[in-house]
């Protein structure tokens, strides 16, 4: 028998096993559980909750919101890459860096000043005179997706930048001497050819917006709820942990279904990277 | 029976094209075109131009600035200096995008997500060709590189010498008054080049379309344009056909890129109205029999092709001595290396039926150069190294 090199992998994988394997096998088990017998009570009990499908539907919304802002905000810092030389892009890999250096905990609380009656926002827009008032953004769902997709941005600039990076330029080139002007060769090369990375980045800003908690529950405030809030009421005030695990397996059902329907996208042989 | 169509079909196509084009292409005239980037890279009053259904070839070491030449003509940078003219138009005035020329790119630049039929409808859809007009037009196009059922593969499932074809599709589509290729065969092996470059030619007579060629493969150069243009170092050396450069450089540099040569360094001897004796560093003296523009004393380099030099069993007037390093059979010929008494290496190309076969290596033997055909110029800066040799023994 040929060495495969198992052996030397067996202390990780009994780690990640007893780690990462272990737990999910026991929370979707415990999900199943009802009074010490298999039933589908938990599942049943929070769909049958009017609240607890809005709040499920809030969280959707709010993952597709936050992609569209770092989608709108990290095209075009890509576009900035893909013209750049070698030096400024470097720069620009770093500078996209730089917001993940600081925990997201610190940040939303930047976000708290910013977001604020007194903050730059409010004061800017009363200083053009386009509000008469003070006001504020923070506990509301727009705020929030602002907050989000700061935080968020770098998850889809990284896999833009890279499959960008594994481009060749004269695509662009070619493109254009064949007639293409810059919106042209944009909409029908570049674009296509960013999709894998789109995707990528897509799949990471739905499931990381969709599971922050802390960014949540301190920017959107009590009035806005999303499925983390959800299960940490289950399981850290009602002490319902076999509801918990089934509100947190619809969570994983609904980023790991989002990821499985793009994922299936990017093995079409077109977006198949072969330059 | 099958087999015969095809290439009926394709004259038919070259045919219908030829008549099309006939009147869209113009002369490229470059004129007096400068660019430098930040780096110093640069391009420095380079003039030429194409006669309107010509080939030329611009032609030059990696760096020499043929690139940025092709990049401002195709309009992907705007050159600091100069004129750029396809028949009567200014490209200058005209962007890229609306230039109509094809260009085939080094590694072909072919739309990855795309077919084959997508790639080169690319420039038909640019240009806002109908729909029906651009199937029937792509069709053509994939007869005439003979891929007519390729058209619905995509890029990476074809073979290199096929993705050229469909870049040369591609580039021809939109009807071109102009076509680039820049470096256009340089990723294909040997072989299939060849047969790339007959189809490439075939196809330009056809369509009569003015032809630029970038390449630093002087072989490519020489087989496909009639007039090249040879590029050092942002400048133009020397314009002309493939046969006067080779035959007539005007530089040092020119004689050494094109073809093989050999250099010996000597220094002009009491030149007279018809004669020009040069004292080489060996110590020996080559009596050239040629009017000359050197003073007595002036450092030279005399060149000479391998063709150009025979080899004796012994001395004679004009014969230097010489030693063998090495004999290569090559094809027709044998090489012979050979190195004078002072080390300087000298190349000998003899017909293999002429060649002696008693030779042995290190064996002494005498070489003659052919006086009427050896070029002589001023040492350059390339042979920067030859003014401290000569320098050297007289001081």
């Amino acid at each position: 028998m040929r060495s495969s090199g198992i052996p030397y992998l067996l202390p990780m994988l009994v780690l990640s096993g007893l780690f990462f394997v272990l737990p999910l096998v026991l929370l979707i088990l415990f999900s199943f559980t009802r009074d010490g017998a298999v039933s589908l009570q938990n599942y049943a009990a929070f769909f049958e909750d009017p609240f607890n499908v809005k709040v499920l539907t809030a969280t959707a919304r709010l993952g597709l919101e936050t992609v569209a802002g770092t989608t709108l905000l990290g095209l075009p810092v890509a576009l900035l890459y893909w013209h750049s030389g070698p030096k400024t892009r470097q720069v620009l890999v770093f500078l996209s860096l730089v917001p993940m250096l600081t925990s997201n905990v610190v940040r939303t609380f930047a976000w708290i000043v910013i977001l604020g009656r007194q903050g730059p926002i409010s004061q800017t827009l009363m200083a053009l005179g386009a509000t008469g008032a003070p006001f504020s953004l923070l506990f509301t769902e727009f705020g929030l997706v602002l907050t989000m997709t700061q935080i968020d941005l770098p998850l889809i600039i990284l896999p833009l930048v890279a499959v960008l990076s594994g481009t060749r330029r004269d695509l662009s080139d070619a493109a254009a001497t064949a007639g293409a002007g810059p919106w042209r060769i944009f909409v029908t090369i570049l674009l296509p050819l960013m999709v894998p990375g789109l995707l990528a980045g897509w799949i990471l800003v739905f499931a990381s917006t969709s599971a922050s908690f802390v960014t949540q529950a301190v920017i959107g405030g009590a009035r806005n709820v999303y499925v983390p809030q959800l299960i940490y009421r289950e399981v850290g005030i009602l002490f319902d942990w076999p509801l918990a695990s089934a509100i947190a397996v619809i969570l994983l059902v609904l980023t790991g279904g989002t990821l499985l329907a793009l994922a299936s996208l990017a093995r079409h042989p077109r977006f198949a990277r072969y330059v | 029976m099958q087999r015969a169509l095809p290439a009926l079909d394709q004259n038919t196509a070259a045919r219908s094209l030829s008549s099309e084009l006939a009147q869209r292409t113009g002369a490229l005239t470059v004129a007096g075109l400068s660019h430098s980037y930040g780096s110093g890279f640069a391009v420095d009053g380079v003039t030429f131009d194409i006669p309107a259904g010509e080939v030329a070839a611009l032609l030059g070491p990696s760096g020499c600035g043929k690139s940025t030449v092709l990049r401002a003509i195709a309009g992907l940078i705007r050159p600091a200096k100069g004129t750029i003219a396809l028949g009567d138009t200014d490209l200058l005035q005209v962007p890229a995008r609306s230039r109509g020329i094809g260009m085939v790119f080094q590694n072909y630049a072919l739309f990855p997500h795309m077919t084959v039929a997508e790639n080169v409808s690319y420039p038909l859809a640019c240009q806002g060709v109908p729909k029906q007009e651009r199937r029937a037009r792509v069709d053509e196009m994939l007869r005439l590189i003979q891929l007519d059922s390729f058209g619905r593969r995509l890029p990476h499932q074809l073979s290199g010498g096929q993705q050229q074809r469909v870049a040369v599709a591609r580039a021809l589509a939109g009807r071109p008054s102009l076509l680039l290729l820049d470096e256009p065969f340089g990723a294909l092996d040997r072989a299939l080049r060849f047969d790339l470059q007959v189809e490439m030619l075939r196809l330009q007579k056809a369509l009569g379309i003015t032809t630029l060629l970038v390449t630093h493969d002087q072989e490519e150069a020489q087989s496909l344009a009639s007039r090249l243009v040879l590029m050092n170092r942002g400048r133009i050396e020397q314009i002309d056909t493939p046969s006067r450069i080779y035959d007539q450089p005007r530089t040092l540099f020119v004689n050494r890129f094109i073809g093989q040569t050999s250099m010996l360094t000597g220094r002009v001897e009491g030149a007279g109205p018809e004669r020009m004796p040069v004292r080489l560093t060996t110590g020996e003296l080559l009596d050239l029999l040629r009017p000359t523009r050197f003073v007595s004393g002036a450092s030279v380099v005399v060149t000479c092709r391998p063709e150009e030099v025979s080899l004796f069993p012994d001395a004679g007037p004009g014969r230097l001595a010489a030693r063998l390093i090495v004999s290569i059979p090559l094809g027709p010929h044998v090489i012979h290396d050979l190195e004078l008494t002072d080390g300087t290496g000298i190349r000998c190309a003899q017909l293999r039926a002429q060649a002696p076969d008693t030779l042995l290596l290190g064996d002494r033997i005498f070489v003659a150069i052919d006086p009427a055909r050896c070029h002589v110029f001023p040492p350059d800066a390339i042979g920067g190294d030859l003014h401290a040799s000569l320098e050297g023994p007289s001081s």
